[in-house]
């Protein structure tokens, strides 16, 4: 029998609305109780005072680049970067080579997590074969093999016909269908935000309509094959407003959005610098605002970081032609403590939620609580510590984050997964 | 960071000011049958060039030698760029031969930008992309001044392709700068409405006649279909709606003049009657490159 006691922190469970000082205790692998004074001799401590003590964070939107680029991040460093940034569990879309398109790259996904990574890993299959948007990839066995979502994120499937039949398709299986919503003809080429920015700069530009239209469609399909939808990467004003809207209509629609479309907007880009280069790209403050709004509002779902290594080779290039991500996973603790926090926004309770709660609604995956008899996935963190992120001491692979050098007030503190200590700050 | 050229945005009306007054004091060398001076004697510019150009680069060149300086010419097609080699270690192998700047021409916007960041060495920026191309525009004030006592007040018509042009944005923030009126004109697919914000004194108009009237100058810009990708405008519709023509020139004032960045093409932005007329400095702003560039090089690395 292995213990865990993590004591003395202020645990916040938003599944249980738990927010009370009291002890964790994990047997097991498995949350056992929560309580003030637990006793537990033997057990290994982890002292938590003036800490905050969470379900495991789930970040449900990471590339791992295994297999086939294994240069950028394997299963085993991008689960430690995410371990790092107090996630547990982490969904890896299904972008790499070979395209995660059958049950054989799924399980080959699976095995090497289990061997080699220190966090849960939930691969996410592709929507089409090759995510080429033409045949439907093989859902079923998939999802045996153990996908938790259907994806061709990065490679939007463009005709809407193909769309409707995967999102009949998934529904059958209870699958999500999560989209990266952009309209390859209108964004083509495109290398930000089209706005007085790529203007002034001479950049070609990915009009907000590029995903708004996409997101209309999507949301339009959903209601018309009653598939779970889910907008990835939710980044302008018109698709928030499109998502609210189809929530108000009680359409299972659901979205999430990363820190950097709420923390940092096309004017705060540092010109030509690929560390800013992304898909979505850096909207207006505008946009940025709506994100926020939407957080708030509950429009917003989850926090997502899309995480997408990229070696310094390919990012060291002329603006236009880097490729597109950057990394997420060690900031975005800190990124929502600063922008929704400390900002007054919303509180520690929906913070935590929409690490845990919000994505686990999407996904299904058993977790996101600490509730006797859920995984034991803890997250500890700090609301006030003060700490630098030194992007060259990451745990990835990569060092394309615009975020280096930057000082954040609080941030994970240490990361438990299934009961075993996988992280802790130094 | 030693100080290159890589956009008129970041200078400030006296730098501006003085290499203009400059290059108007090496404008009588190019009458001289002796033409070189010794100011750069011992110095050396490296030419980079990544898209084709025959005036700039050799303009260019010629204003290095003019000042004694040594200047080497590469274009990219013969270099080891088509070996696959990225930008910055084609630029770091030509640093480390010591050259005194490098004046780059690249068809990437922010191309000089992004290496200025990871180069000790200057940089001048000879067009970038879709964004700037600072000695154009510095020769085009130059030509303006040879007929005009100030840019201020004057009343400036850029016409075409605005969207993809490096000229027009370097113009722009020039000629702002200096209090005069921009009007900017073009088709709505190849005029995007935020750039009427950019600098101070833009506005935009879709009509060609609307942007010539009472004009004291009129930019004609060139058609860049190898930057489009896609059709922004009916081809063929071009000439008609905004190209100019004789009649045109009667809307603008009586001494107004006509500029173009060059290379031409006749009967598509203008009519081969207004590019040999009177009003045509066309020639006169090719003069006035060697000047200025002589102007620029001698602040970069005099």
């Amino acid at each position: 029998m292995s213990q865990l006691l993590i004591r003395n922190g202020r645990v916040i469970d938003p599944a249980s609305a738990t927010d009370k000082p009291a002890d964790v205790l994990i047997q097991d692998g498995v949350i056992n109780a929560v309580g003030a004074g637990i006793r537990a001799p033997g057990a290994e401590i982890l002292d938590a005072t003036g800490l905050i003590v969470a379900p495991g964070f789930i970040d449900m939107h990471v590339h791992l680049r295994e297999p086939g680029f294994e240069h950028a991040e394997t299963i085993e460093t991008g689960a430690r970067a995410a371990a790092a940034g107090g996630f547990t569990s982490i969904c890896c879309m299904p972008n790499t080579l070979p395209v995660n398109d059958s049950a054989t790259v799924t399980s080959y996904i699976v095995e090497r997590a289990r061997k080699l990574a220190v966090t849960n890993v939930f691969p996410i299959g592709a929507i089409t074969r090759n995510s080429a948007g033409e045949e439907l990839a093989a859902v079923g066995s998939m999802k045996a093999a153990g996908v938790v979502a259907i994806s061709d994120d990065g490679r939007p499937v463009m005709n809407a016909r193909v769309m409707r039949r995967a999102m009949e398709f998934a529904r059958s299986f209870d699958l999500p269908v999560i989209d990266h919503c952009e309209d390859l003809n209108l964004s083509a080429g495109g290398d930000m935000h089209e706005g007085y920015e790529s203007v002034r700069l001479g950049l070609r530009g990915i009009p907000a309509g590029s995903e708004d239209v996409m997101v209309a469609r999507d949301i339009l399909l959903a209601q018309a094959t009653g598939a779970r939808f889910h907008v990835a990467h939710i980044s302008t004003r018109n698709a928030v407003a499109m998502v609210t809207y189809a929530k108000q209509k009680g359409l299972p629609v659901t979205c999430e959005a990363t820190p950097h479309h709420f923390a940092l907007t096309d004017s705060q880009m540092r010109p030509y610098d690929s560390n800013f280069k992304m898909k979505p790209p850096l909207r207006t403050a505008c946009d940025a605002g709506a994100v926020l709004d939407g957080i708030v509002s509950g429009a917003i779902d989850a926090i997502a970081t899309d995480h997408a290594p990229h070696p310094g080779s390919e990012k060291m290039q002329e603006f236009e032609k880097c490729p597109f991500g950057i990394l997420g996973l060690e900031t975005a603790l800190g990124l929502a403590l600063e922008y929704l926090v400390h900002s007054g926004r919303i509180n520690l309770a929906r913070l935590v939620a929409i690490f845990t709660m919000g994505p686990e609604r999407v996904l299904h995956l058993g977790r996101g609580t600490l509730a006797a008899g859920a995984p034991g996935d803890v997250t500890v963190f700090s609301t006030d510590l003060e700490w630098t992120y030194d992007v060259n001491q990451s745990f990835s692979k990569s060092r394309n984050s615009p975020f280096d050098g930057r000082t954040f007030r609080g941030g994970p503190v240490a990361t438990v997964v299934n009961g075993k200590v996988v992280w802790q700050r130094e | 960071m030693p100080a290159g050229m890589l956009g008129i945005e970041e200078l400030d009306r006296a730098e501006i000011e003085t290499i203009l007054e400059r290059a108007k004091q090496f404008q009588p060398v190019q009458e001289q049958s002796q033409k070189r001076l010794d100011t750069l004697r011992g110095k050396m510019i490296v030419n980079l060039f990544f898209e084709a150009s025959t005036r700039t680069r050799t303009s260019f060149e010629i204003a290095a030698k003019r000042l004694g300086a040594d200047a080497i010419s590469i274009a990219a097609s013969g270099s080891s760029v088509s070996k696959g080699e990225s930008l910055v270690d084609t630029l770091n192998t030509l640093a480390a031969m010591r050259p005194n700047a490098i004046v780059m021409r690249h068809s990437a916007s922010g191309a000089p930008h992004f290496l200025a960041r990871h180069l000790a060495m200057p940089i001048i920026n000879a067009g970038d992309g879709t964004h700037e191309h600072p000695t154009q525009a510095l020769l085009d004030a130059r030509t303006i001044l040879d007929r005009r006592p100030t840019l201020e007040g004057l009343r400036v018509a850029i016409i075409g392709d605005i969207a993809h042009s490096r000229v027009a944005r370097s113009n722009v923030y020039l000629l702002s700068k200096f209090g005069a009126q921009i009007v900017l004109c073009g088709p709505a697919s190849l005029l995007p409405p935020e750039l009427a914000r950019i600098a101070p004194g833009v506005t935009l108009t879709h009509d060609i006649c609307e942007a010539i009237l009472n004009a004291d100058v009129i930019m004609m810009l060139r058609v860049q279909l190898e930057r489009q990708h896609e059709a922004a405008f009916p081809a063929a519709e071009y000439f008609q709606f905004y190209g100019l023509r004789l009649e045109h020139l009667a809307l603008a004032k009586p001494d107004a003049i006509v500029m173009h960045p060059g290379p031409i093409n006749r009967g598509r932005e203008l009519s081969s009657e207004v590019a040999d007329s009177q009003r045509s400095v066309i020639l006169n702003q090719v003069e006035n490159g060697v000047a200025v560039r002589m102007a620029v090089l001698e602040r970069v690395i005099g």
